[in-house]
């Protein structure tokens, strides 16, 4: 036979479980609204993931980008 | 009985609304709608649901400030009739656990702003947690009458947190934002102090009222209340002011002029005589002020938004 919860604490407790429950769900919720909301912004979800990324890094676009430029130059000759 | 003494601790079991009473509901509210105002009269748009869950941090930053003030100044509150009920001096919550409970939601609402808006919104919500619970709370507050004048910077943040979420960044506006509730401050909680100054002085927080007197104290709400009057005429000639934002200073300062003129006149006597009537009032109106100052502000923006404050002299 199980334990029969009579005292009042029962009561209260439940209660706080219940609304700390809400409050978690809401929370997450949140979390993911702003997460779909800054992809619809179009921000960049890219980062470093050990190994070249071309679309992030800046440095090796412009290195890309001069050598477009000059292969340009020697077919136009 | 064993069991009677186990039962009777577990009434003082800590319950949800009692965590929910050491975030100061009352004084979030105020936060959460200054911070909106901040965060809407900026001069760029926002993504509704960053711009909502932004408020949202900046409101739970606020609520970790209350938590740790309230784990701090235990002892005090609780020979304080006004905040004697309060959670902790009340027993209902361990100062430990609202020492937890508001370090871990300091953690999470500046975590979460600078993940959702930006890093200079959220590096200023941690100063101003820092400013309300180490500047006022610890330092100031037990220490010099002036504690809620410079302590008045914490509850004047919000609005340059919301901006700065927008914006990244200050401006002239938002740093009027900020001067407004900074200067209002001291009329609204001085108001206050003198019809509680029994309950200050019993807990030995050196408010002015003890520690200079009632006089001194209204010739100081007299003083902020000019200082208010004209920087809330220049503020109306800033980027969120407007014709709704002049006629409503104009008509506020007004009437809170009027009822800093009123307290100035009187003594403790007259005070006495109708239970401190005039400076209760004066206390609601000054809620009643603020509220609608940055209503006003809204007002303007709409009009702004439609393009019909496109010839507004901007002079700051």
């Amino acid at each position: 036979m199980g334990i029969k919860a009579e005292h009042p604490l029962h009561d209260r407790r439940k209660r706080s479980n219940m609304l700390l429950g809400l409050v978690l769900l809401c929370f997450v919720a949140l979390v993911f609204a702003i997460t779909v909301a800054k992809m619809m912004n179009g921000q960049s979800m890219e980062a470093f993931d050990h190994t070249v990324r071309y679309s992030i890094d800046t440095a090796l676009q412009d290195v890309l980008k001069e050598d477009a430029e000059s292969m340009d130059v020697e077919v136009n000759k | 009985m064993m069991s009677d003494a186990t039962a009777s601790d577990y009434e003082q079991d800590s319950q949800f609304d009692d965590y929910f009473t050491l975030l100061k509901p009352r004084v979030m509210r105020l936060v959460v709608f200054t911070a909106a105002v901040g965060l809407l009269v900026a001069p760029v748009g926002i993504n509704p649901v960053l711009g909502f869950a932004s408020v949202m941090f900046i409101a739970l930053g606020a609520g970790a400030s209350g938590a740790l003030n309230m784990w701090w100044d235990a002892d005090i509150d609780a020979i304080m009739k006004r905040t004697a009920k309060r959670p902790v001096p009340d027993g209902r919550i361990s100062a430990n656990n609202a020492l937890i409970f508001g370090l871990w939601l300091a953690v999470i609402s500046v975590g979460m702003l600078a993940l959702t808006a930006n890093w200079f919104a959220a590096g200023m919500l941690a100063f101003t947690i820092f400013f309300y619970v180490v500047i006022y709370s610890m330092w100031l507050k037990r220490w010099t009458p002036q504690n809620i004048v410079i302590g008045g910077a914490a509850g004047a943040f919000p609005p340059m947190v919301g901006w700065a979420v927008v914006t990244g960044s200050l401006s002239v506006e938002s740093v009027a934002m900020f001067l407004i509730i900074f200067i209002w401050t001291p009329p609204h909680f001085w108001a206050l102090s003198l019809f509680m100054n029994n309950d200050y002085s019993d807990a030995g927080v050196p408010m002015l009222t003890v520690t200079h007197g009632t006089r001194v104290t209204r010739n100081n709400i007299l003083g902020y209340t000019i200082v208010l009057f004209v920087l809330s005429l220049f503020t109306a000639f800033t980027g969120i002011g407007g014709p709704i934002y002049l006629t409503s200073a104009l008509v506020l300062n007004g009437l809170f002029l009027f009822g800093a003129v009123e307290l100035w006149k009187r003594t403790d006597d007259d005070a006495d005589g109708d239970r401190y009537l005039a400076e209760r009032k004066f206390f609601r109106l000054s809620l009643i002020y603020l509220f609608a100052t940055f209503a006003a502000f809204l007002g303007d923006m709409i009009l702004r938004k439609f393009g019909l404050l496109n010839e507004w002299p901007m002079v700051f």
